[in-house]
């Protein structure tokens, strides 16, 4: 498998009138997190769309090497199937029986559900069924994880504790991630990478590498400082110096 | 103790009704209001009760009326689930076929009453063809209109998760759509019913519309009593059966929220 499983080379997407991207390049690293925030309207959701291939660039090129899975920010379980059938999704490629059982519990213990298998999504509250569709999208081989803002609907301690268990989902269950949101206190503590759009046409307006390993806690200096950088970089925030070098 | 009252109060209190409904009829003709000619009294409509069902015929016109609409509303469900699925996936033939289908939707079927008998004469057949005008054109649209109502995520997802176009009827759309179809299969059961009692007072020798027309014919206003119970009761029976479909599990999901 190529080193770069997902490649934007010059991509361009317009819809009618409305440029959203001109010229983005980017380069996401086998086992990467690189989470993508900027501006409302900027085009996080479109950047997912090229990178799902539900969406074509109008120039440029989109690489995608691998089986690529979406997390929705809510209402991607169907609601007519259990927590196992749910998750089962996940595994319809595995053709033995056993091995499909083996990693429905497998999933179930990681998202600490075992109890809630045969329940329905309108059984479980919105932090369980995020937790569910999380493992639906890591359960069989996953290579890319694409999640758009999938904790933006819980409530701020549920969504710090999402947090967490996402960190522990991909220790056990490693893949490249890109993640959108808007919560850039998010990006800061689960990223290695925080890439921040300009307005449109999106640009890349800066990067930020984070290298404390996860999980780390929202109060990690590290944190800190590339939550304090982003927001000056979006003019949300007094500028400072920073430990950060803005390409 | 405490959590049953409830419960047996909501049994309980209908029954009540029942029976003051009962006694405030009793006590109407007993003080003869109004002539028992025009206004039979409890006791001769339950005698008349028990002569149409030892001849047999309740439950003969029972059985016709039952064939009948069980008939026409399975022909109607039958295509109309799948046109409808067809037209909700298919905006082109949408666009040029639903103004028709709202026409004969918003055309009472009675008014086909008159072509059904020239066309089929007497009998069942025009009666299971006036409750599949009736059935067909509403299911239709309500497949259509929940086809249309189902979130473009879980095509999505679906296609994230390597469904394909098989798989997508069934395993998507059909329990997507479930809860809203079984909706418009519980009202349009009971506008089957409804005309059912209407196509075989004009087109029939037998059913249960057919019962009261001729106790009218009779001057038998204690039969026309007996036929208006037994059609209540099976049309509340009717949709108690439809209601079942709505508590399966895999469908709650559409009714709650």
């Amino acid at each position: 498998m190529s080193s770069k499983p997902l490649i934007l080379q010059s991509v361009a997407r317009s819809f009618g009138a409305v440029e959203v991207f001109r010229d983005l390049s980017l380069e996401v690293a086998r086992g990467e997190f690189v989470a993508v925030v900027g501006p409302s309207g900027c085009g996080k959701t479109t950047l997912l769309n090229l990178l799902s291939d539900f969406d074509k660039p109008t120039s440029g090129q989109v690489i995608c090497h691998g089986s690529v899975r979406m997390v929705y920010q809510h209402g991607g379980l169907f609601p007519w199937l259990t927590v196992s059938e749910n998750i089962t999704m996940g595994l319809r490629h595995l053709t033995n029986a056993g091995e499909r059982a083996r990693q429905l519990r497998e999933m179930l213990r990681l998202i600490r559900l075992e109890g809630f298998a045969g329940h329905y999504p309108r059984q479980l509250s919105g932090g369980m069924r995020q937790r569910v569709e999380l493992a639906r999208a890591l359960a069989g081989e996953t290579d890319i994880l694409l999640l758009d803002e999938p904790f933006s609907a819980l409530d701020y301690l549920t969504r710090l504790r999402m947090r967490r268990d996402l960190a522990h989902l991909l220790h056990e269950r490693p893949c490249t991630v890109v993640l959108v949101t808007h919560d850039i206190e998010e990006a800061a503590q689960l990223a290695d990478r925080v890439i921040v759009l300009s307005e449109r046409p999106s640009q890349i307006r800066c990067e930020l590498h984070l290298r404390a390993t996860r999980p780390r806690d929202l109060t990690h200096p590290e944190v800190v400082e590339a939550t304090h950088r982003i927001l000056s970089v979006l003019g949300l925030e007094h500028d400072s110096e920073s430990a950060f070098a803005v390409i | 103790m405490n959590a049953a009252t409830p419960n047996s109060k909501s049994r309980l209190l209908p029954l009540a009704v029942v029976l003051c409904a009962l006694g405030l009829w009793w006590m109407l003709s007993a003080l003869h209001v109004f002539p028992e000619s025009l206004f039979p009294s409890p006791v001769s409509v339950a005698k008349g009760f028990v002569e149409e069902f030892q001849t047999g015929r309740l439950l003969n016109d029972l059985i016709a009326s039952l064939f009948r609409v069980i008939t026409g509303f399975t022909l109607a469900v039958a295509l109309g689930i799948p046109l409808g699925l067809w037209l909700g996936h298919r905006t082109g033939a949408r666009t040029a076929l639903l103004p028709a289908i709202n026409f004969f939707r918003n055309l009472s079927p009675l008014a086909w009453i008159p072509f059904a008998i020239l066309w089929f004469g007497i009998g069942d057949v025009p009666a299971i063809f006036l409750i599949f005008m009736a059935s067909f054109f509403p299911i239709v649209l309500a497949t259509i209109a929940a086809v249309a109502s189902i979130p473009a995520v879980y095509f999505r997802v679906a296609q994230n998760y390597g469904y394909r176009s098989t798989e997508l009827l069934t395993q998507v759309t059909l329990p997507a759509i479930a809860p809203q179809v079984i909706t418009a299969l519980r009202v349009t059961a009971g506008l089957a019913w409804v005309v059912v009692v209407a196509a075989e007072m004009i087109a029939g020798r037998d059913g249960l519309g057919f019962a009261i027309w001729d106790a009218r014919n009779g001057l038998r206003m204690d039969l026309l009593v007996v036929g208006m119970i037994v059609i209540g009761i099976i049309g509340v029976v009717i949709d108690r059966l439809l209601v079942q479909l709505m508590k399966i599990q895999s469908v709650r999901w559409g009714y709650e929220q």
